[in-house]
């Protein structure tokens, strides 16, 4: 139970986030966003704001330098008139102070020559495709057997077809960088991100650098949930206006434009149908999944992925059809693919345990599976059995009456749900050095960040267990481009990809240390790239189940989450304290899935609506009430030196699909389309 | 074009006496982070909808980003930076560390000092939407903790944490009978 290592540093405001460092005559930019859906940018009338006292510079696709080509079209930056979707950033506005700046960038007068954007995804859009693959690298299809034949023939069956709609990230941290030019031609971000490592490698691509040309700094990100996982357009845009004003810039995207430029997710519509027999053993299993992306970029939500890992079946098809609107373009948003993969999933298992008169729990067990469906490779170790168990005890599932909409206290309608977790153990190669100091303790290096997750209090459990030392020590040092390379924050791959990379790092420097060390001290590095490479297959994903309690109001139709509990199965829980606050995090940006986010699309003008935090609506601290996680214990050999799985994104998984499930047990209505607000539930009461 | 507009006032922040001229459209807030240097605080939405810039204002909780520095001459403010005393910790922070009352830490000033003002409030007797009987002594149980922490909106999701610790501070302070 070890305290967050940079806690005191947090709560006295001396932690220092991107656009808080010192910088000598720094100036602030403000960028401008198409007011149009689809179009070009036709003519840029930058006179009224040149001639504000303090205006530096106005950027735009005419006078922008040219960049380098990177894959994320995102980051082409003013690099040509078009306007791909609303929201788009077309211009940018330096001044000598952010009020400054800020008024210039509403002086600019842009007129645009438009076109009808297409936003609306719907299943039977003309556009839709098969992506060659979805995110990072799984085949967009799967099939075994004959699964239409099996679902037709099964005696028991669910055909339904959910939707989620888009969510965004939202971290409490826009998106932040101050770009700092040096005398011989490097450039410095401070930068908001979650891997200092990629910011580094794509801005030396974008500006023509080398890499040791760039350096990225990051001890602090406030948040990033995936958005801040691939470079944004700010970091671009400071890096621009530095340059085009040979002075220091910052530019944080305000809460509103981040809407439009730093990424979301998809939203998505899933028919999933089960066929089982009446004893509730899955036979079929087909699950089709439509989503978005841009006109700049292709990003295919992995959303089908879980329903390859979940539960047996001898008949199983998975799909993703990907359709290019003129929309931002959407991309990791914590868990994706298993986040609106699994609510579908597990509300549908609801669904098929109410159609075969059996408990939710013994369906799933009924439905457990020893290897891998699809892959049929076996479980590096699989206890989500085990984590429904424990959580029926202590939620106190038993004797649960299945009766929808029966429980009533005064206005109130109560019922229980649950739902099945997981997510990938994965483990990507990194680099780490150790270092032995003459004065008795250790540094340990790598440009691994801590975004919230509790990274840099785990790496130095993790590099003080490997060293044999006292935890005061070791010194751990992220977030910074110049350590050696690392992965970024992603995947929930941090712990198992950086500690790997450390403890090799640090059993070297053990066998290195031979008493004293010199006054130089002693420096030993690892890269686990080979280990990576060399290991038994094996099909690794953590597990879970999730339980919640909910009351509606039967006259308004708010609900609100009484209870919920997560029962987690990762490995070994590297330090209990911060692992807790993790899944709970998870969790609750679950009770905000389940019950109020939504991004709405303008559908005759494209963007996103609701753009702020008043109009896009995250859980507030009323919202949780009493919420608890939880983990058993799991010794798996086959992961890492660790035995840890992630944790940094299962809490979310399933998470939606265990409340929709108790609203339908506290009120009988199964609400298909996320989030579950009082208009949809009332529809149907 | 007119030039931008300055203003001379005074600020006590934490404490220390500063005479600014500021520009009469800079928020409070940002003349903290950029004229003062004092980044505690910070900007998350800069609309009055997140409360990270929360700051004690004469003594209440305000967002600082919708108050005009122009607007408040002469004001007293307490900035996350000035909660601990002489290098010790205030009941709030210990107890935010303890029970791990943050994740990414970004919203965290605004919360320790929404949570400062907060009970203070509470002392003074002030009820809150979900206060049931508004003549009693205002009891700090959870859910008043929850209603009156709700404006300091926390995206990782480490409100079980923030209870717990304005909890068990809300408790020593009574203990202590100040």
């Amino acid at each position: 139970m070890t305290d967050r290592v940079e806690g005191r540093e947090k709560v006295t405001g001396q932690a220092k986030y991107a656009f808080e460092y010192p910088a000598e005559d720094v100036a602030y930019a403000a960028a401008v966003q198409a007011s149009v859906g689809k179009g070009e940018v036709a003519a840029v009338d930058t006179e009224a704001a040149l001639r504000l006292p303090g205006v530096l510079a106005v950027l735009f696709w005419e006078n922008a330098p040219k960049l380098g080509e990177v894959s994320d079209g995102e980051l082409a930056l003013f690099q040509s008139p078009k306007v791909s979707y609303r929201g788009q950033f077309v211009a940018a506005v330096v001044g000598e102070t952010l009020e400054t700046a800020r008024e210039a960038a509403r002086l600019l007068h842009i007129e645009y020559t438009e076109e009808t954007p297409d936003v609306r995804l719907r299943a039977d859009h003309p556009g839709l495709y098969k992506p060659a693959k979805v995110n990072p690298v799984f085949p967009a299809d799967t099939e075994q057997g004959e699964p239409e034949d099996a679902f037709r023939d099964s005696a028991v069956r669910v055909d339904v077809t959910y939707t989620t709609p888009a969510e965004h990230n939202n971290p409490m941290e826009p998106h932040t960088t101050l770009a700092q030019w040096n005398d011989d031609g490097t450039l410095t971000l401070y930068d908001s991100n979650q891997g200092a490592s990629t910011v580094q490698a794509t801005v030396a691509k974008l500006f023509g650098l080398d890499p040791a040309q760039v350096r990225v700094v990051s001890p602090h990100v406030g948040g990033g949930f995936g958005s801040k996982g691939t470079p944004r357009p700010n970091v671009v845009l400071a890096a621009m206006a530095a340059r085009a004003v040979g002075r220091p810039v910052k530019f944080a995207v305000p809460r509103q434009q981040m809407f439009a430029t730093t990424g979301y997710r998809t939203p998505t519509i899933q028919r999933l149908r089960l066929g089982a027999d009446e004893d509730g053993r899955l036979n079929a299993i087909v699950h089709e999944v439509f989503e978005q992306t841009s006109t700049v970029r292709e990003f295919a939500e992995q959303t089908a992925t879980p329903t390859r890992v979940m539960y047996q079946a001898p008949h199983r098809r998975t799909s993703h059809r990907l359709v290019r609107l003129d929309v931002p373009s959407p991309s990791w948003m914590r868990a994706p693919g298993e986040t609106p993969g699994m609510y579908a999933l597990e509300s549908a298992m609801d669904e098929l345990a109410i159609a075969a008169g059996i408990d939710p729990i013994e369906l799933r067990v009924r439905n457990d599976t020893d290897r891998e469906p699809e892959s049929g490779l076996p479980f590096s170790s699989r206890n989500l059995v085990a984590c429904l168990r424990e959580g029926a005890d202590r939620f106190g599932w038993a004797g649960r009456d299945p009766a929808p909409g029966v429980r009533r206290e005064g206005r109130k309608l109560i019922g229980t749900g649950v739902a099945a977790s997981t997510y990938p153990a994965y483990m990507p190669p990194n680099k780490a050095t150790a270092r032995a100091e003459p004065d008795g303790t250790f540094t340990v290096r790598i440009a691994a960040a801590d975004i919230g997750t509790g990274a840099r209090t785990a790496l130095t459990l993790i590099a003080a267990e490997a060293l044999k030392a006292d935890l005061d020590q070791v010194r751990v040092e992220i977030g910074d481009s110049s350590f050696p390379k690392a992965s970024v924050a992603g995947g929930s791959g941090g712990t198992a990809g950086w500690g790997t990379a450390v403890v090799r790092a640090c059993e070297a420097l053990r066998g290195m240390l031979n008493g004293s060390v010199p006054p130089e001290g002693l420096e030993a590095s690892a890269d686990t790239a080979e280990e990576i490479r060399a290991r038994e297959k094996y099909a690794r994903h953590a597990f879970g189940a999730q339980f919640a309690e909910v009351e509606v109001d039967a006259d308004t139709g708010e609900v609100r989450v009484r209870r919920m509990l997560g029962v987690f199965a990762a490995g070994r829980i590297i330090n209990p304290k911060t692992a807790r606050s993790q899944f709970i995090g998870g969790m609750t940006m679950g009770i905000g899935m389940a019950l109020m986010e939504e991004s709405v699309m303008d559908a005759e003008f494209g963007g996103y609506l609701n753009r702020d935090l008043a109009q896009y609506h995250v859980p507030a601290c009323a919202d949780v009430r009493d919420i608890d996680a939880t983990w058993v214990e799991e010794s798996d050999p086959h992961l890492n030196p660790m035995g840890s799985k992630g944790i940094g994104e299962i809490g979310l998984v399933g998470a939606a699909a265990a409340v929709g499930n108790a609203v339908h047990h506290a009120t009988g209505v199964r609400v298909r389309d996320l989030p579950i607000t009082p208009a949809r539930l009332l529809d149907d009461f | 074009m007119d030039m931008p507009i300055y203003a001379e006032i005074t600020l006590v922040v934490n404490g220390t006496g500063h005479r600014l001229s500021v520009d009469t459209r800079a928020s409070l807030l940002d003349v903290l982070r950029e004229d003062l240097g004092l980044t505690g605080s910070k900007k998350g939405c800069d609309h009055g909808q997140c409360g990270a810039c929360t700051v004690l204002l004469d003594g209440r909780r305000a967002n600082g980003c919708l108050a005009l520095a122009v607007a408040h001459d002469g004001a007293e403010v307490v900035t996350v930076e000035g909660l601990a005393k002489d290098g010790r910790l205030s009941p709030l922070q210990e107890a935010f560390i303890e029970h791990d009352a943050f994740q990414c830490g970004y919203c965290t000033p605004g919360q320790l000092c929404s949570a400062t003002g907060m009970l203070d409030e509470a002392e003074q007797g002030w009820p809150s939407a979900v206060t049931g009987d508004l003549g009693a002594d205002t009891v700090l149980d959870d859910e008043e903790i929850r209603e009156r922490m709700s404006g300091n909106l926390c995206r990782c999701g480490a409100y079980a944490g923030i209870v717990a610790a304005v909890r068990q501070a809300a408790q020593r302070r009574e203990a202590a009978g100040t």
